[in-house]
């Protein structure tokens, strides 16, 4: 046989690559391909917010069911956006296309799609602004940059818009300081004024609403979860710890997600503060109603952010506390450090926080009035207020993955280290390109993390799974940090999925671990229930 | 000029061959198996480089330049993974071994992983494997004359891109299996805490 007998080689290769379409982006339509888009939101979840165009529908259907007249309403929904929001215009106007924060989202990243890179998924919104705002885009049309905004165009806005999880990090980059999480932000809003939403936002918010908490539990309901975390920390430790509930006076009011009290690894974290309370003798309390840290308002629309944030304040006002301690939550400390005084303050009602431990004064929060637990465990651990034993977590060879928004929203960036290093011995950072103001996203953020999503999960987290199996191969690093309650549940997917051999969890656990507390048993088991070194390898 | 040493290696080939007590005919085999993959180890970095870049064109062309040249491997871990992933896959299939060392399995996985989650139909996202022919072929056909009878070689080398692209197939599913698993434990977990605690206070089910 000869060469020239064999096909050529494009013949015998005839498998259709299917390479997509080379027309421009602006007439490219979005595909939904299943476990690339979330489920739309349950009527009943927008008729208990009272939000627009509640019904049945799916992105996969031709017809979206939307209002008759939903281009005016998008439009007119932009203007009055346009005309509130400087800082909206401003993103509308400035961008040169200088391509800096082209590479820089984890989804473009994992993905390979143009229009998960961040300065095209704003010219998706952009190109709308330019046809109908500016006098060039009027006069010169698709010359101009201009787009119409046609039903395509929507879809794509809907498609996109819930593909960002708003974590910021192309912005680190932009020579502009353009937060493309902000145009997000805007671009939710408007796709919620025709009843475009995801039930993975909309639930916990409309939860959140009547309960207070994501989850909509119950007041008892809670008070069952918290005490059964007292029993099992008295099975582990022999110590049965405080349960403040709704304490009318005590000097602190804590707050974290509700993600923490049910689902694992995020329950061992929230173990950790009940041990580390007790132990301190610390005068504070839990709230059935402030029971919620996490605010998905924040991926709605700025009213929503207000309505649900509303509750905190209140509550240490009735409660009559001094000031708000807050847990281990990514967007929580968004939420608490940009926009709650703003929103629902000021806080005069409140005092500057004061740790009652060490007396050390907190004067990052004096507007707020809200202290992040790493900042208070820190400031313990550096007066030696704790006896820690970091052996005990012998088993663990630890990395830190930086959550997006206390990293680049509050720039909590050495507490969580400092803390990490004194309650563990093997601890090692990943590249630093991927951690602290750079680092990568979970995947899961501003809503994305439902399961129908996984794929798209799976991309977006391939950038910070890759920098994890680096220190995996390098320092056999074993279990991932992280502090913040969706990182708590997506990361687990991630190393599931990218490298099955790292457990996740919480910075607290680990405290808790390591907390020698007084009339405490001959501990031997960690507060997962497993023996502090791992048997095979003692023998 | 790689014409010319294949053609005078291929006499001296020739003149070894009849100075020696054996079946001509083998070792004219054995000689051609080695010109032909030491013709291919020559070429090695176009081969690599050719099907790189095949492998990118399956993503729009507009991520194409950042995919190829964004040389840091966590600020462009896709890339990373199909340029480490090609140079180790082209060794194998070049190479004699017939079990895949842990490294091929782990380059393998990685570009099928990736791909497995990305927007390609099943087909897409394997045929990657299948693009190294591709790139074998136009060196082939460059390199070496239409009748120097180096197709069994040819062929064998193509078998075992074959038995590459079974195994990333098998990968695929791995991963897909793992991905529908994941989605059912998520949906699972989101209850079963809240169950365990309930049975605990109130008993289990047949007890109410």
């Amino acid at each position: 046989m000869e060469l020239h007998d064999l096909p050529k080689p494009k013949d015998l290769m005839n498998i259709d690559l299917n390479r997509p379409p080379e027309t421009g982006w602006m007439d490219s339509r979005a595909q939904f391909k299943e476990g690339t888009y979330s489920y739309p939101a349950a009527g009943k979840n927008l008729k208990a917010l009272g939000m627009p165009n509640p019904r049945q529908w799916s992105p996969t259907d031709d017809d979206w069911k939307l209002p008759e007249n939903w281009r005016e309403i998008i439009l007119q929904g932009m203007k009055e956006r346009l005309e509130k929001y400087r800082s909206f215009r401003l993103f509308m106007d400035i961008c040169v296309r200088c391509g800096a924060c082209a590479d820089k989202c984890h989804f473009f990243i994992g993905s390979g799609d143009p229009k998960n890179m961040p300065v095209l998924r704003a010219e998706l919104i952009r190109s709308v602004y330019r046809n109908d705002f500016t006098l060039v885009g009027k006069m010169l049309g698709r010359l101009g940059g201009g787009r119409e905004l046609t039903l395509d165009v929507l879809k794509e806005w809907f498609y996109y818009f819930f593909q960002c999880t708003e974590c910021r990090r192309c912005s680190v980059f932009c020579p502009y300081g353009i937060d493309t999480a902000e145009v997000t932000m805007i671009g939710r809003e408007l796709l919620n004024l025709v009843g475009l939403n995801i039930n993975w936002v909309m639930e916990p918010v409309a939860n959140c609403f009547r309960t207070g908490n994501h989850l909509g539990i119950p007041p008892h309901g809670l008070v069952d979860m918290w005490q059964f975390m007292v029993d099992d920390i008295e099975d582990i430790t022999g110590v049965k710890v405080n349960l403040p509930i709704n304490k009318k006076g005590a000097e602190i009011l804590f707050v974290t997600p509700s993600g923490d009290y049910f689902a694992d690894p995020g329950t061992y974290t929230c173990m950790g503060y009940l041990m580390l309370f007790h132990e301190l003798g610390l005068d504070y309390t839990w709230s059935t109603y402030a029971s919620e840290g996490g605010n998905f308002g924040l991926f709605t629309s700025h009213e929503m952010i207000k309505r649900l944030n509303a509750k905190i304040y209140a509550e240490a006002k009735r409660l009559g506390v001094k000031w708000i301690l807050g847990g281990e939550c990514g967007h929580m400390w968004r939420v608490m450090h940009q926009y709650m005084e703003t929103m629902n303050g000021p806080a005069d009602f409140l005092e500057e926080p004061v740790s009652p431990i060490t007396g050390t004064k907190f004067e990052n929060s004096k507007q707020t009035k809200m202290v992040h637990i790493t900042e208070f465990t820190s400031d313990l651990i550096k007066n030696g207020k704790l006896k820690l034993d970091p052996s005990r977590n012998d088993k663990y060879v630890a990395t830190f993955h930086d959550s997006c928004n206390p990293a680049r929203a509050a720039g909590l960036l050495e507490e969580p280290r400092y803390v990490i290093r004194n309650v563990t011995n093997n601890f090692y950072e990943m590249p630093e390109n991927t951690i602290r103001e750079q680092t990568y996203c979970c995947g899961g953020g501003a809503g994305l993390g439902n399961d129908e999503n996984i794929d798209m999960r799976m991309r977006g987290a391939f950038p910070r799974a890759s920098a994890l199996r680096h220190v995996r191969d390098k320092h056999n690093v074993n279990h991932l940090l992280c502090m913040c309650a969706i990182d708590r549940a997506t990361l687990t997917a991630l190393t599931e999925y990218w490298a099955p051999e790292v457990s996740v969890g919480g910075i607290h656990e680990l405290v808790a671990n390591a907390l020698i507390m007084e009339g405490e048993n001959e501990r031997a088991l960690d507060l997962r229930g497993e023996p502090f070194v791992d048997v095979e390898e003692d023998e | 000029m790689t014409g010319t040493v294949h053609d005078s290696a291929s006499g001296l080939y020739q003149v070894i061959a009849k100075e020696l007590p054996w079946s001509l005919d083998i070792v004219v085999e054995i000689a051609q198996g080695i010109i032909m993959k030491s013709g291919l180890l020559e070429e090695k970095r176009t081969i690599i480089k050719r099907w790189i870049n095949l492998t990118v064109d399956t993503y729009p062309s507009e991520s194409g330049s950042f995919l190829r040249n964004q040389k840091d491997q966590f600020a462009n871990p896709v890339g990373a993974a199909i340029a480490q992933g090609a140079e180790a896959l082209f060794d194998w299939v070049t190479g004699d071994s017939k079990e895949y060392s842990p490294l091929v399995v782990r380059r393998l996985d990685d570009i099928v992983r990736i791909r497995a989650v990305q927007q390609f139909s099943p087909s897409n996202a394997v045929a990657f494997v299948f693009l190294l022919k591709n790139s074998i072929r136009e060196v082939v056909s460059k390199k070496f004359s239409k009748d120097s009878g180096h197709f069994g070689e040819l062929l064998e080398i193509e078998s075992r891109i074959d038995s590459l692209a079974l195994t990333a197939f098998d990968m695929y599913m791995k991963c897909r299996e793992k991905l529908f698993e994941m989605r059912a434990m998520e949906i699972r977990n989101r209850t079963s805490r809240i169950l365990e605690r309930a049975c605990n206070k109130y008993g289990a089910p047949h007890e109410w």
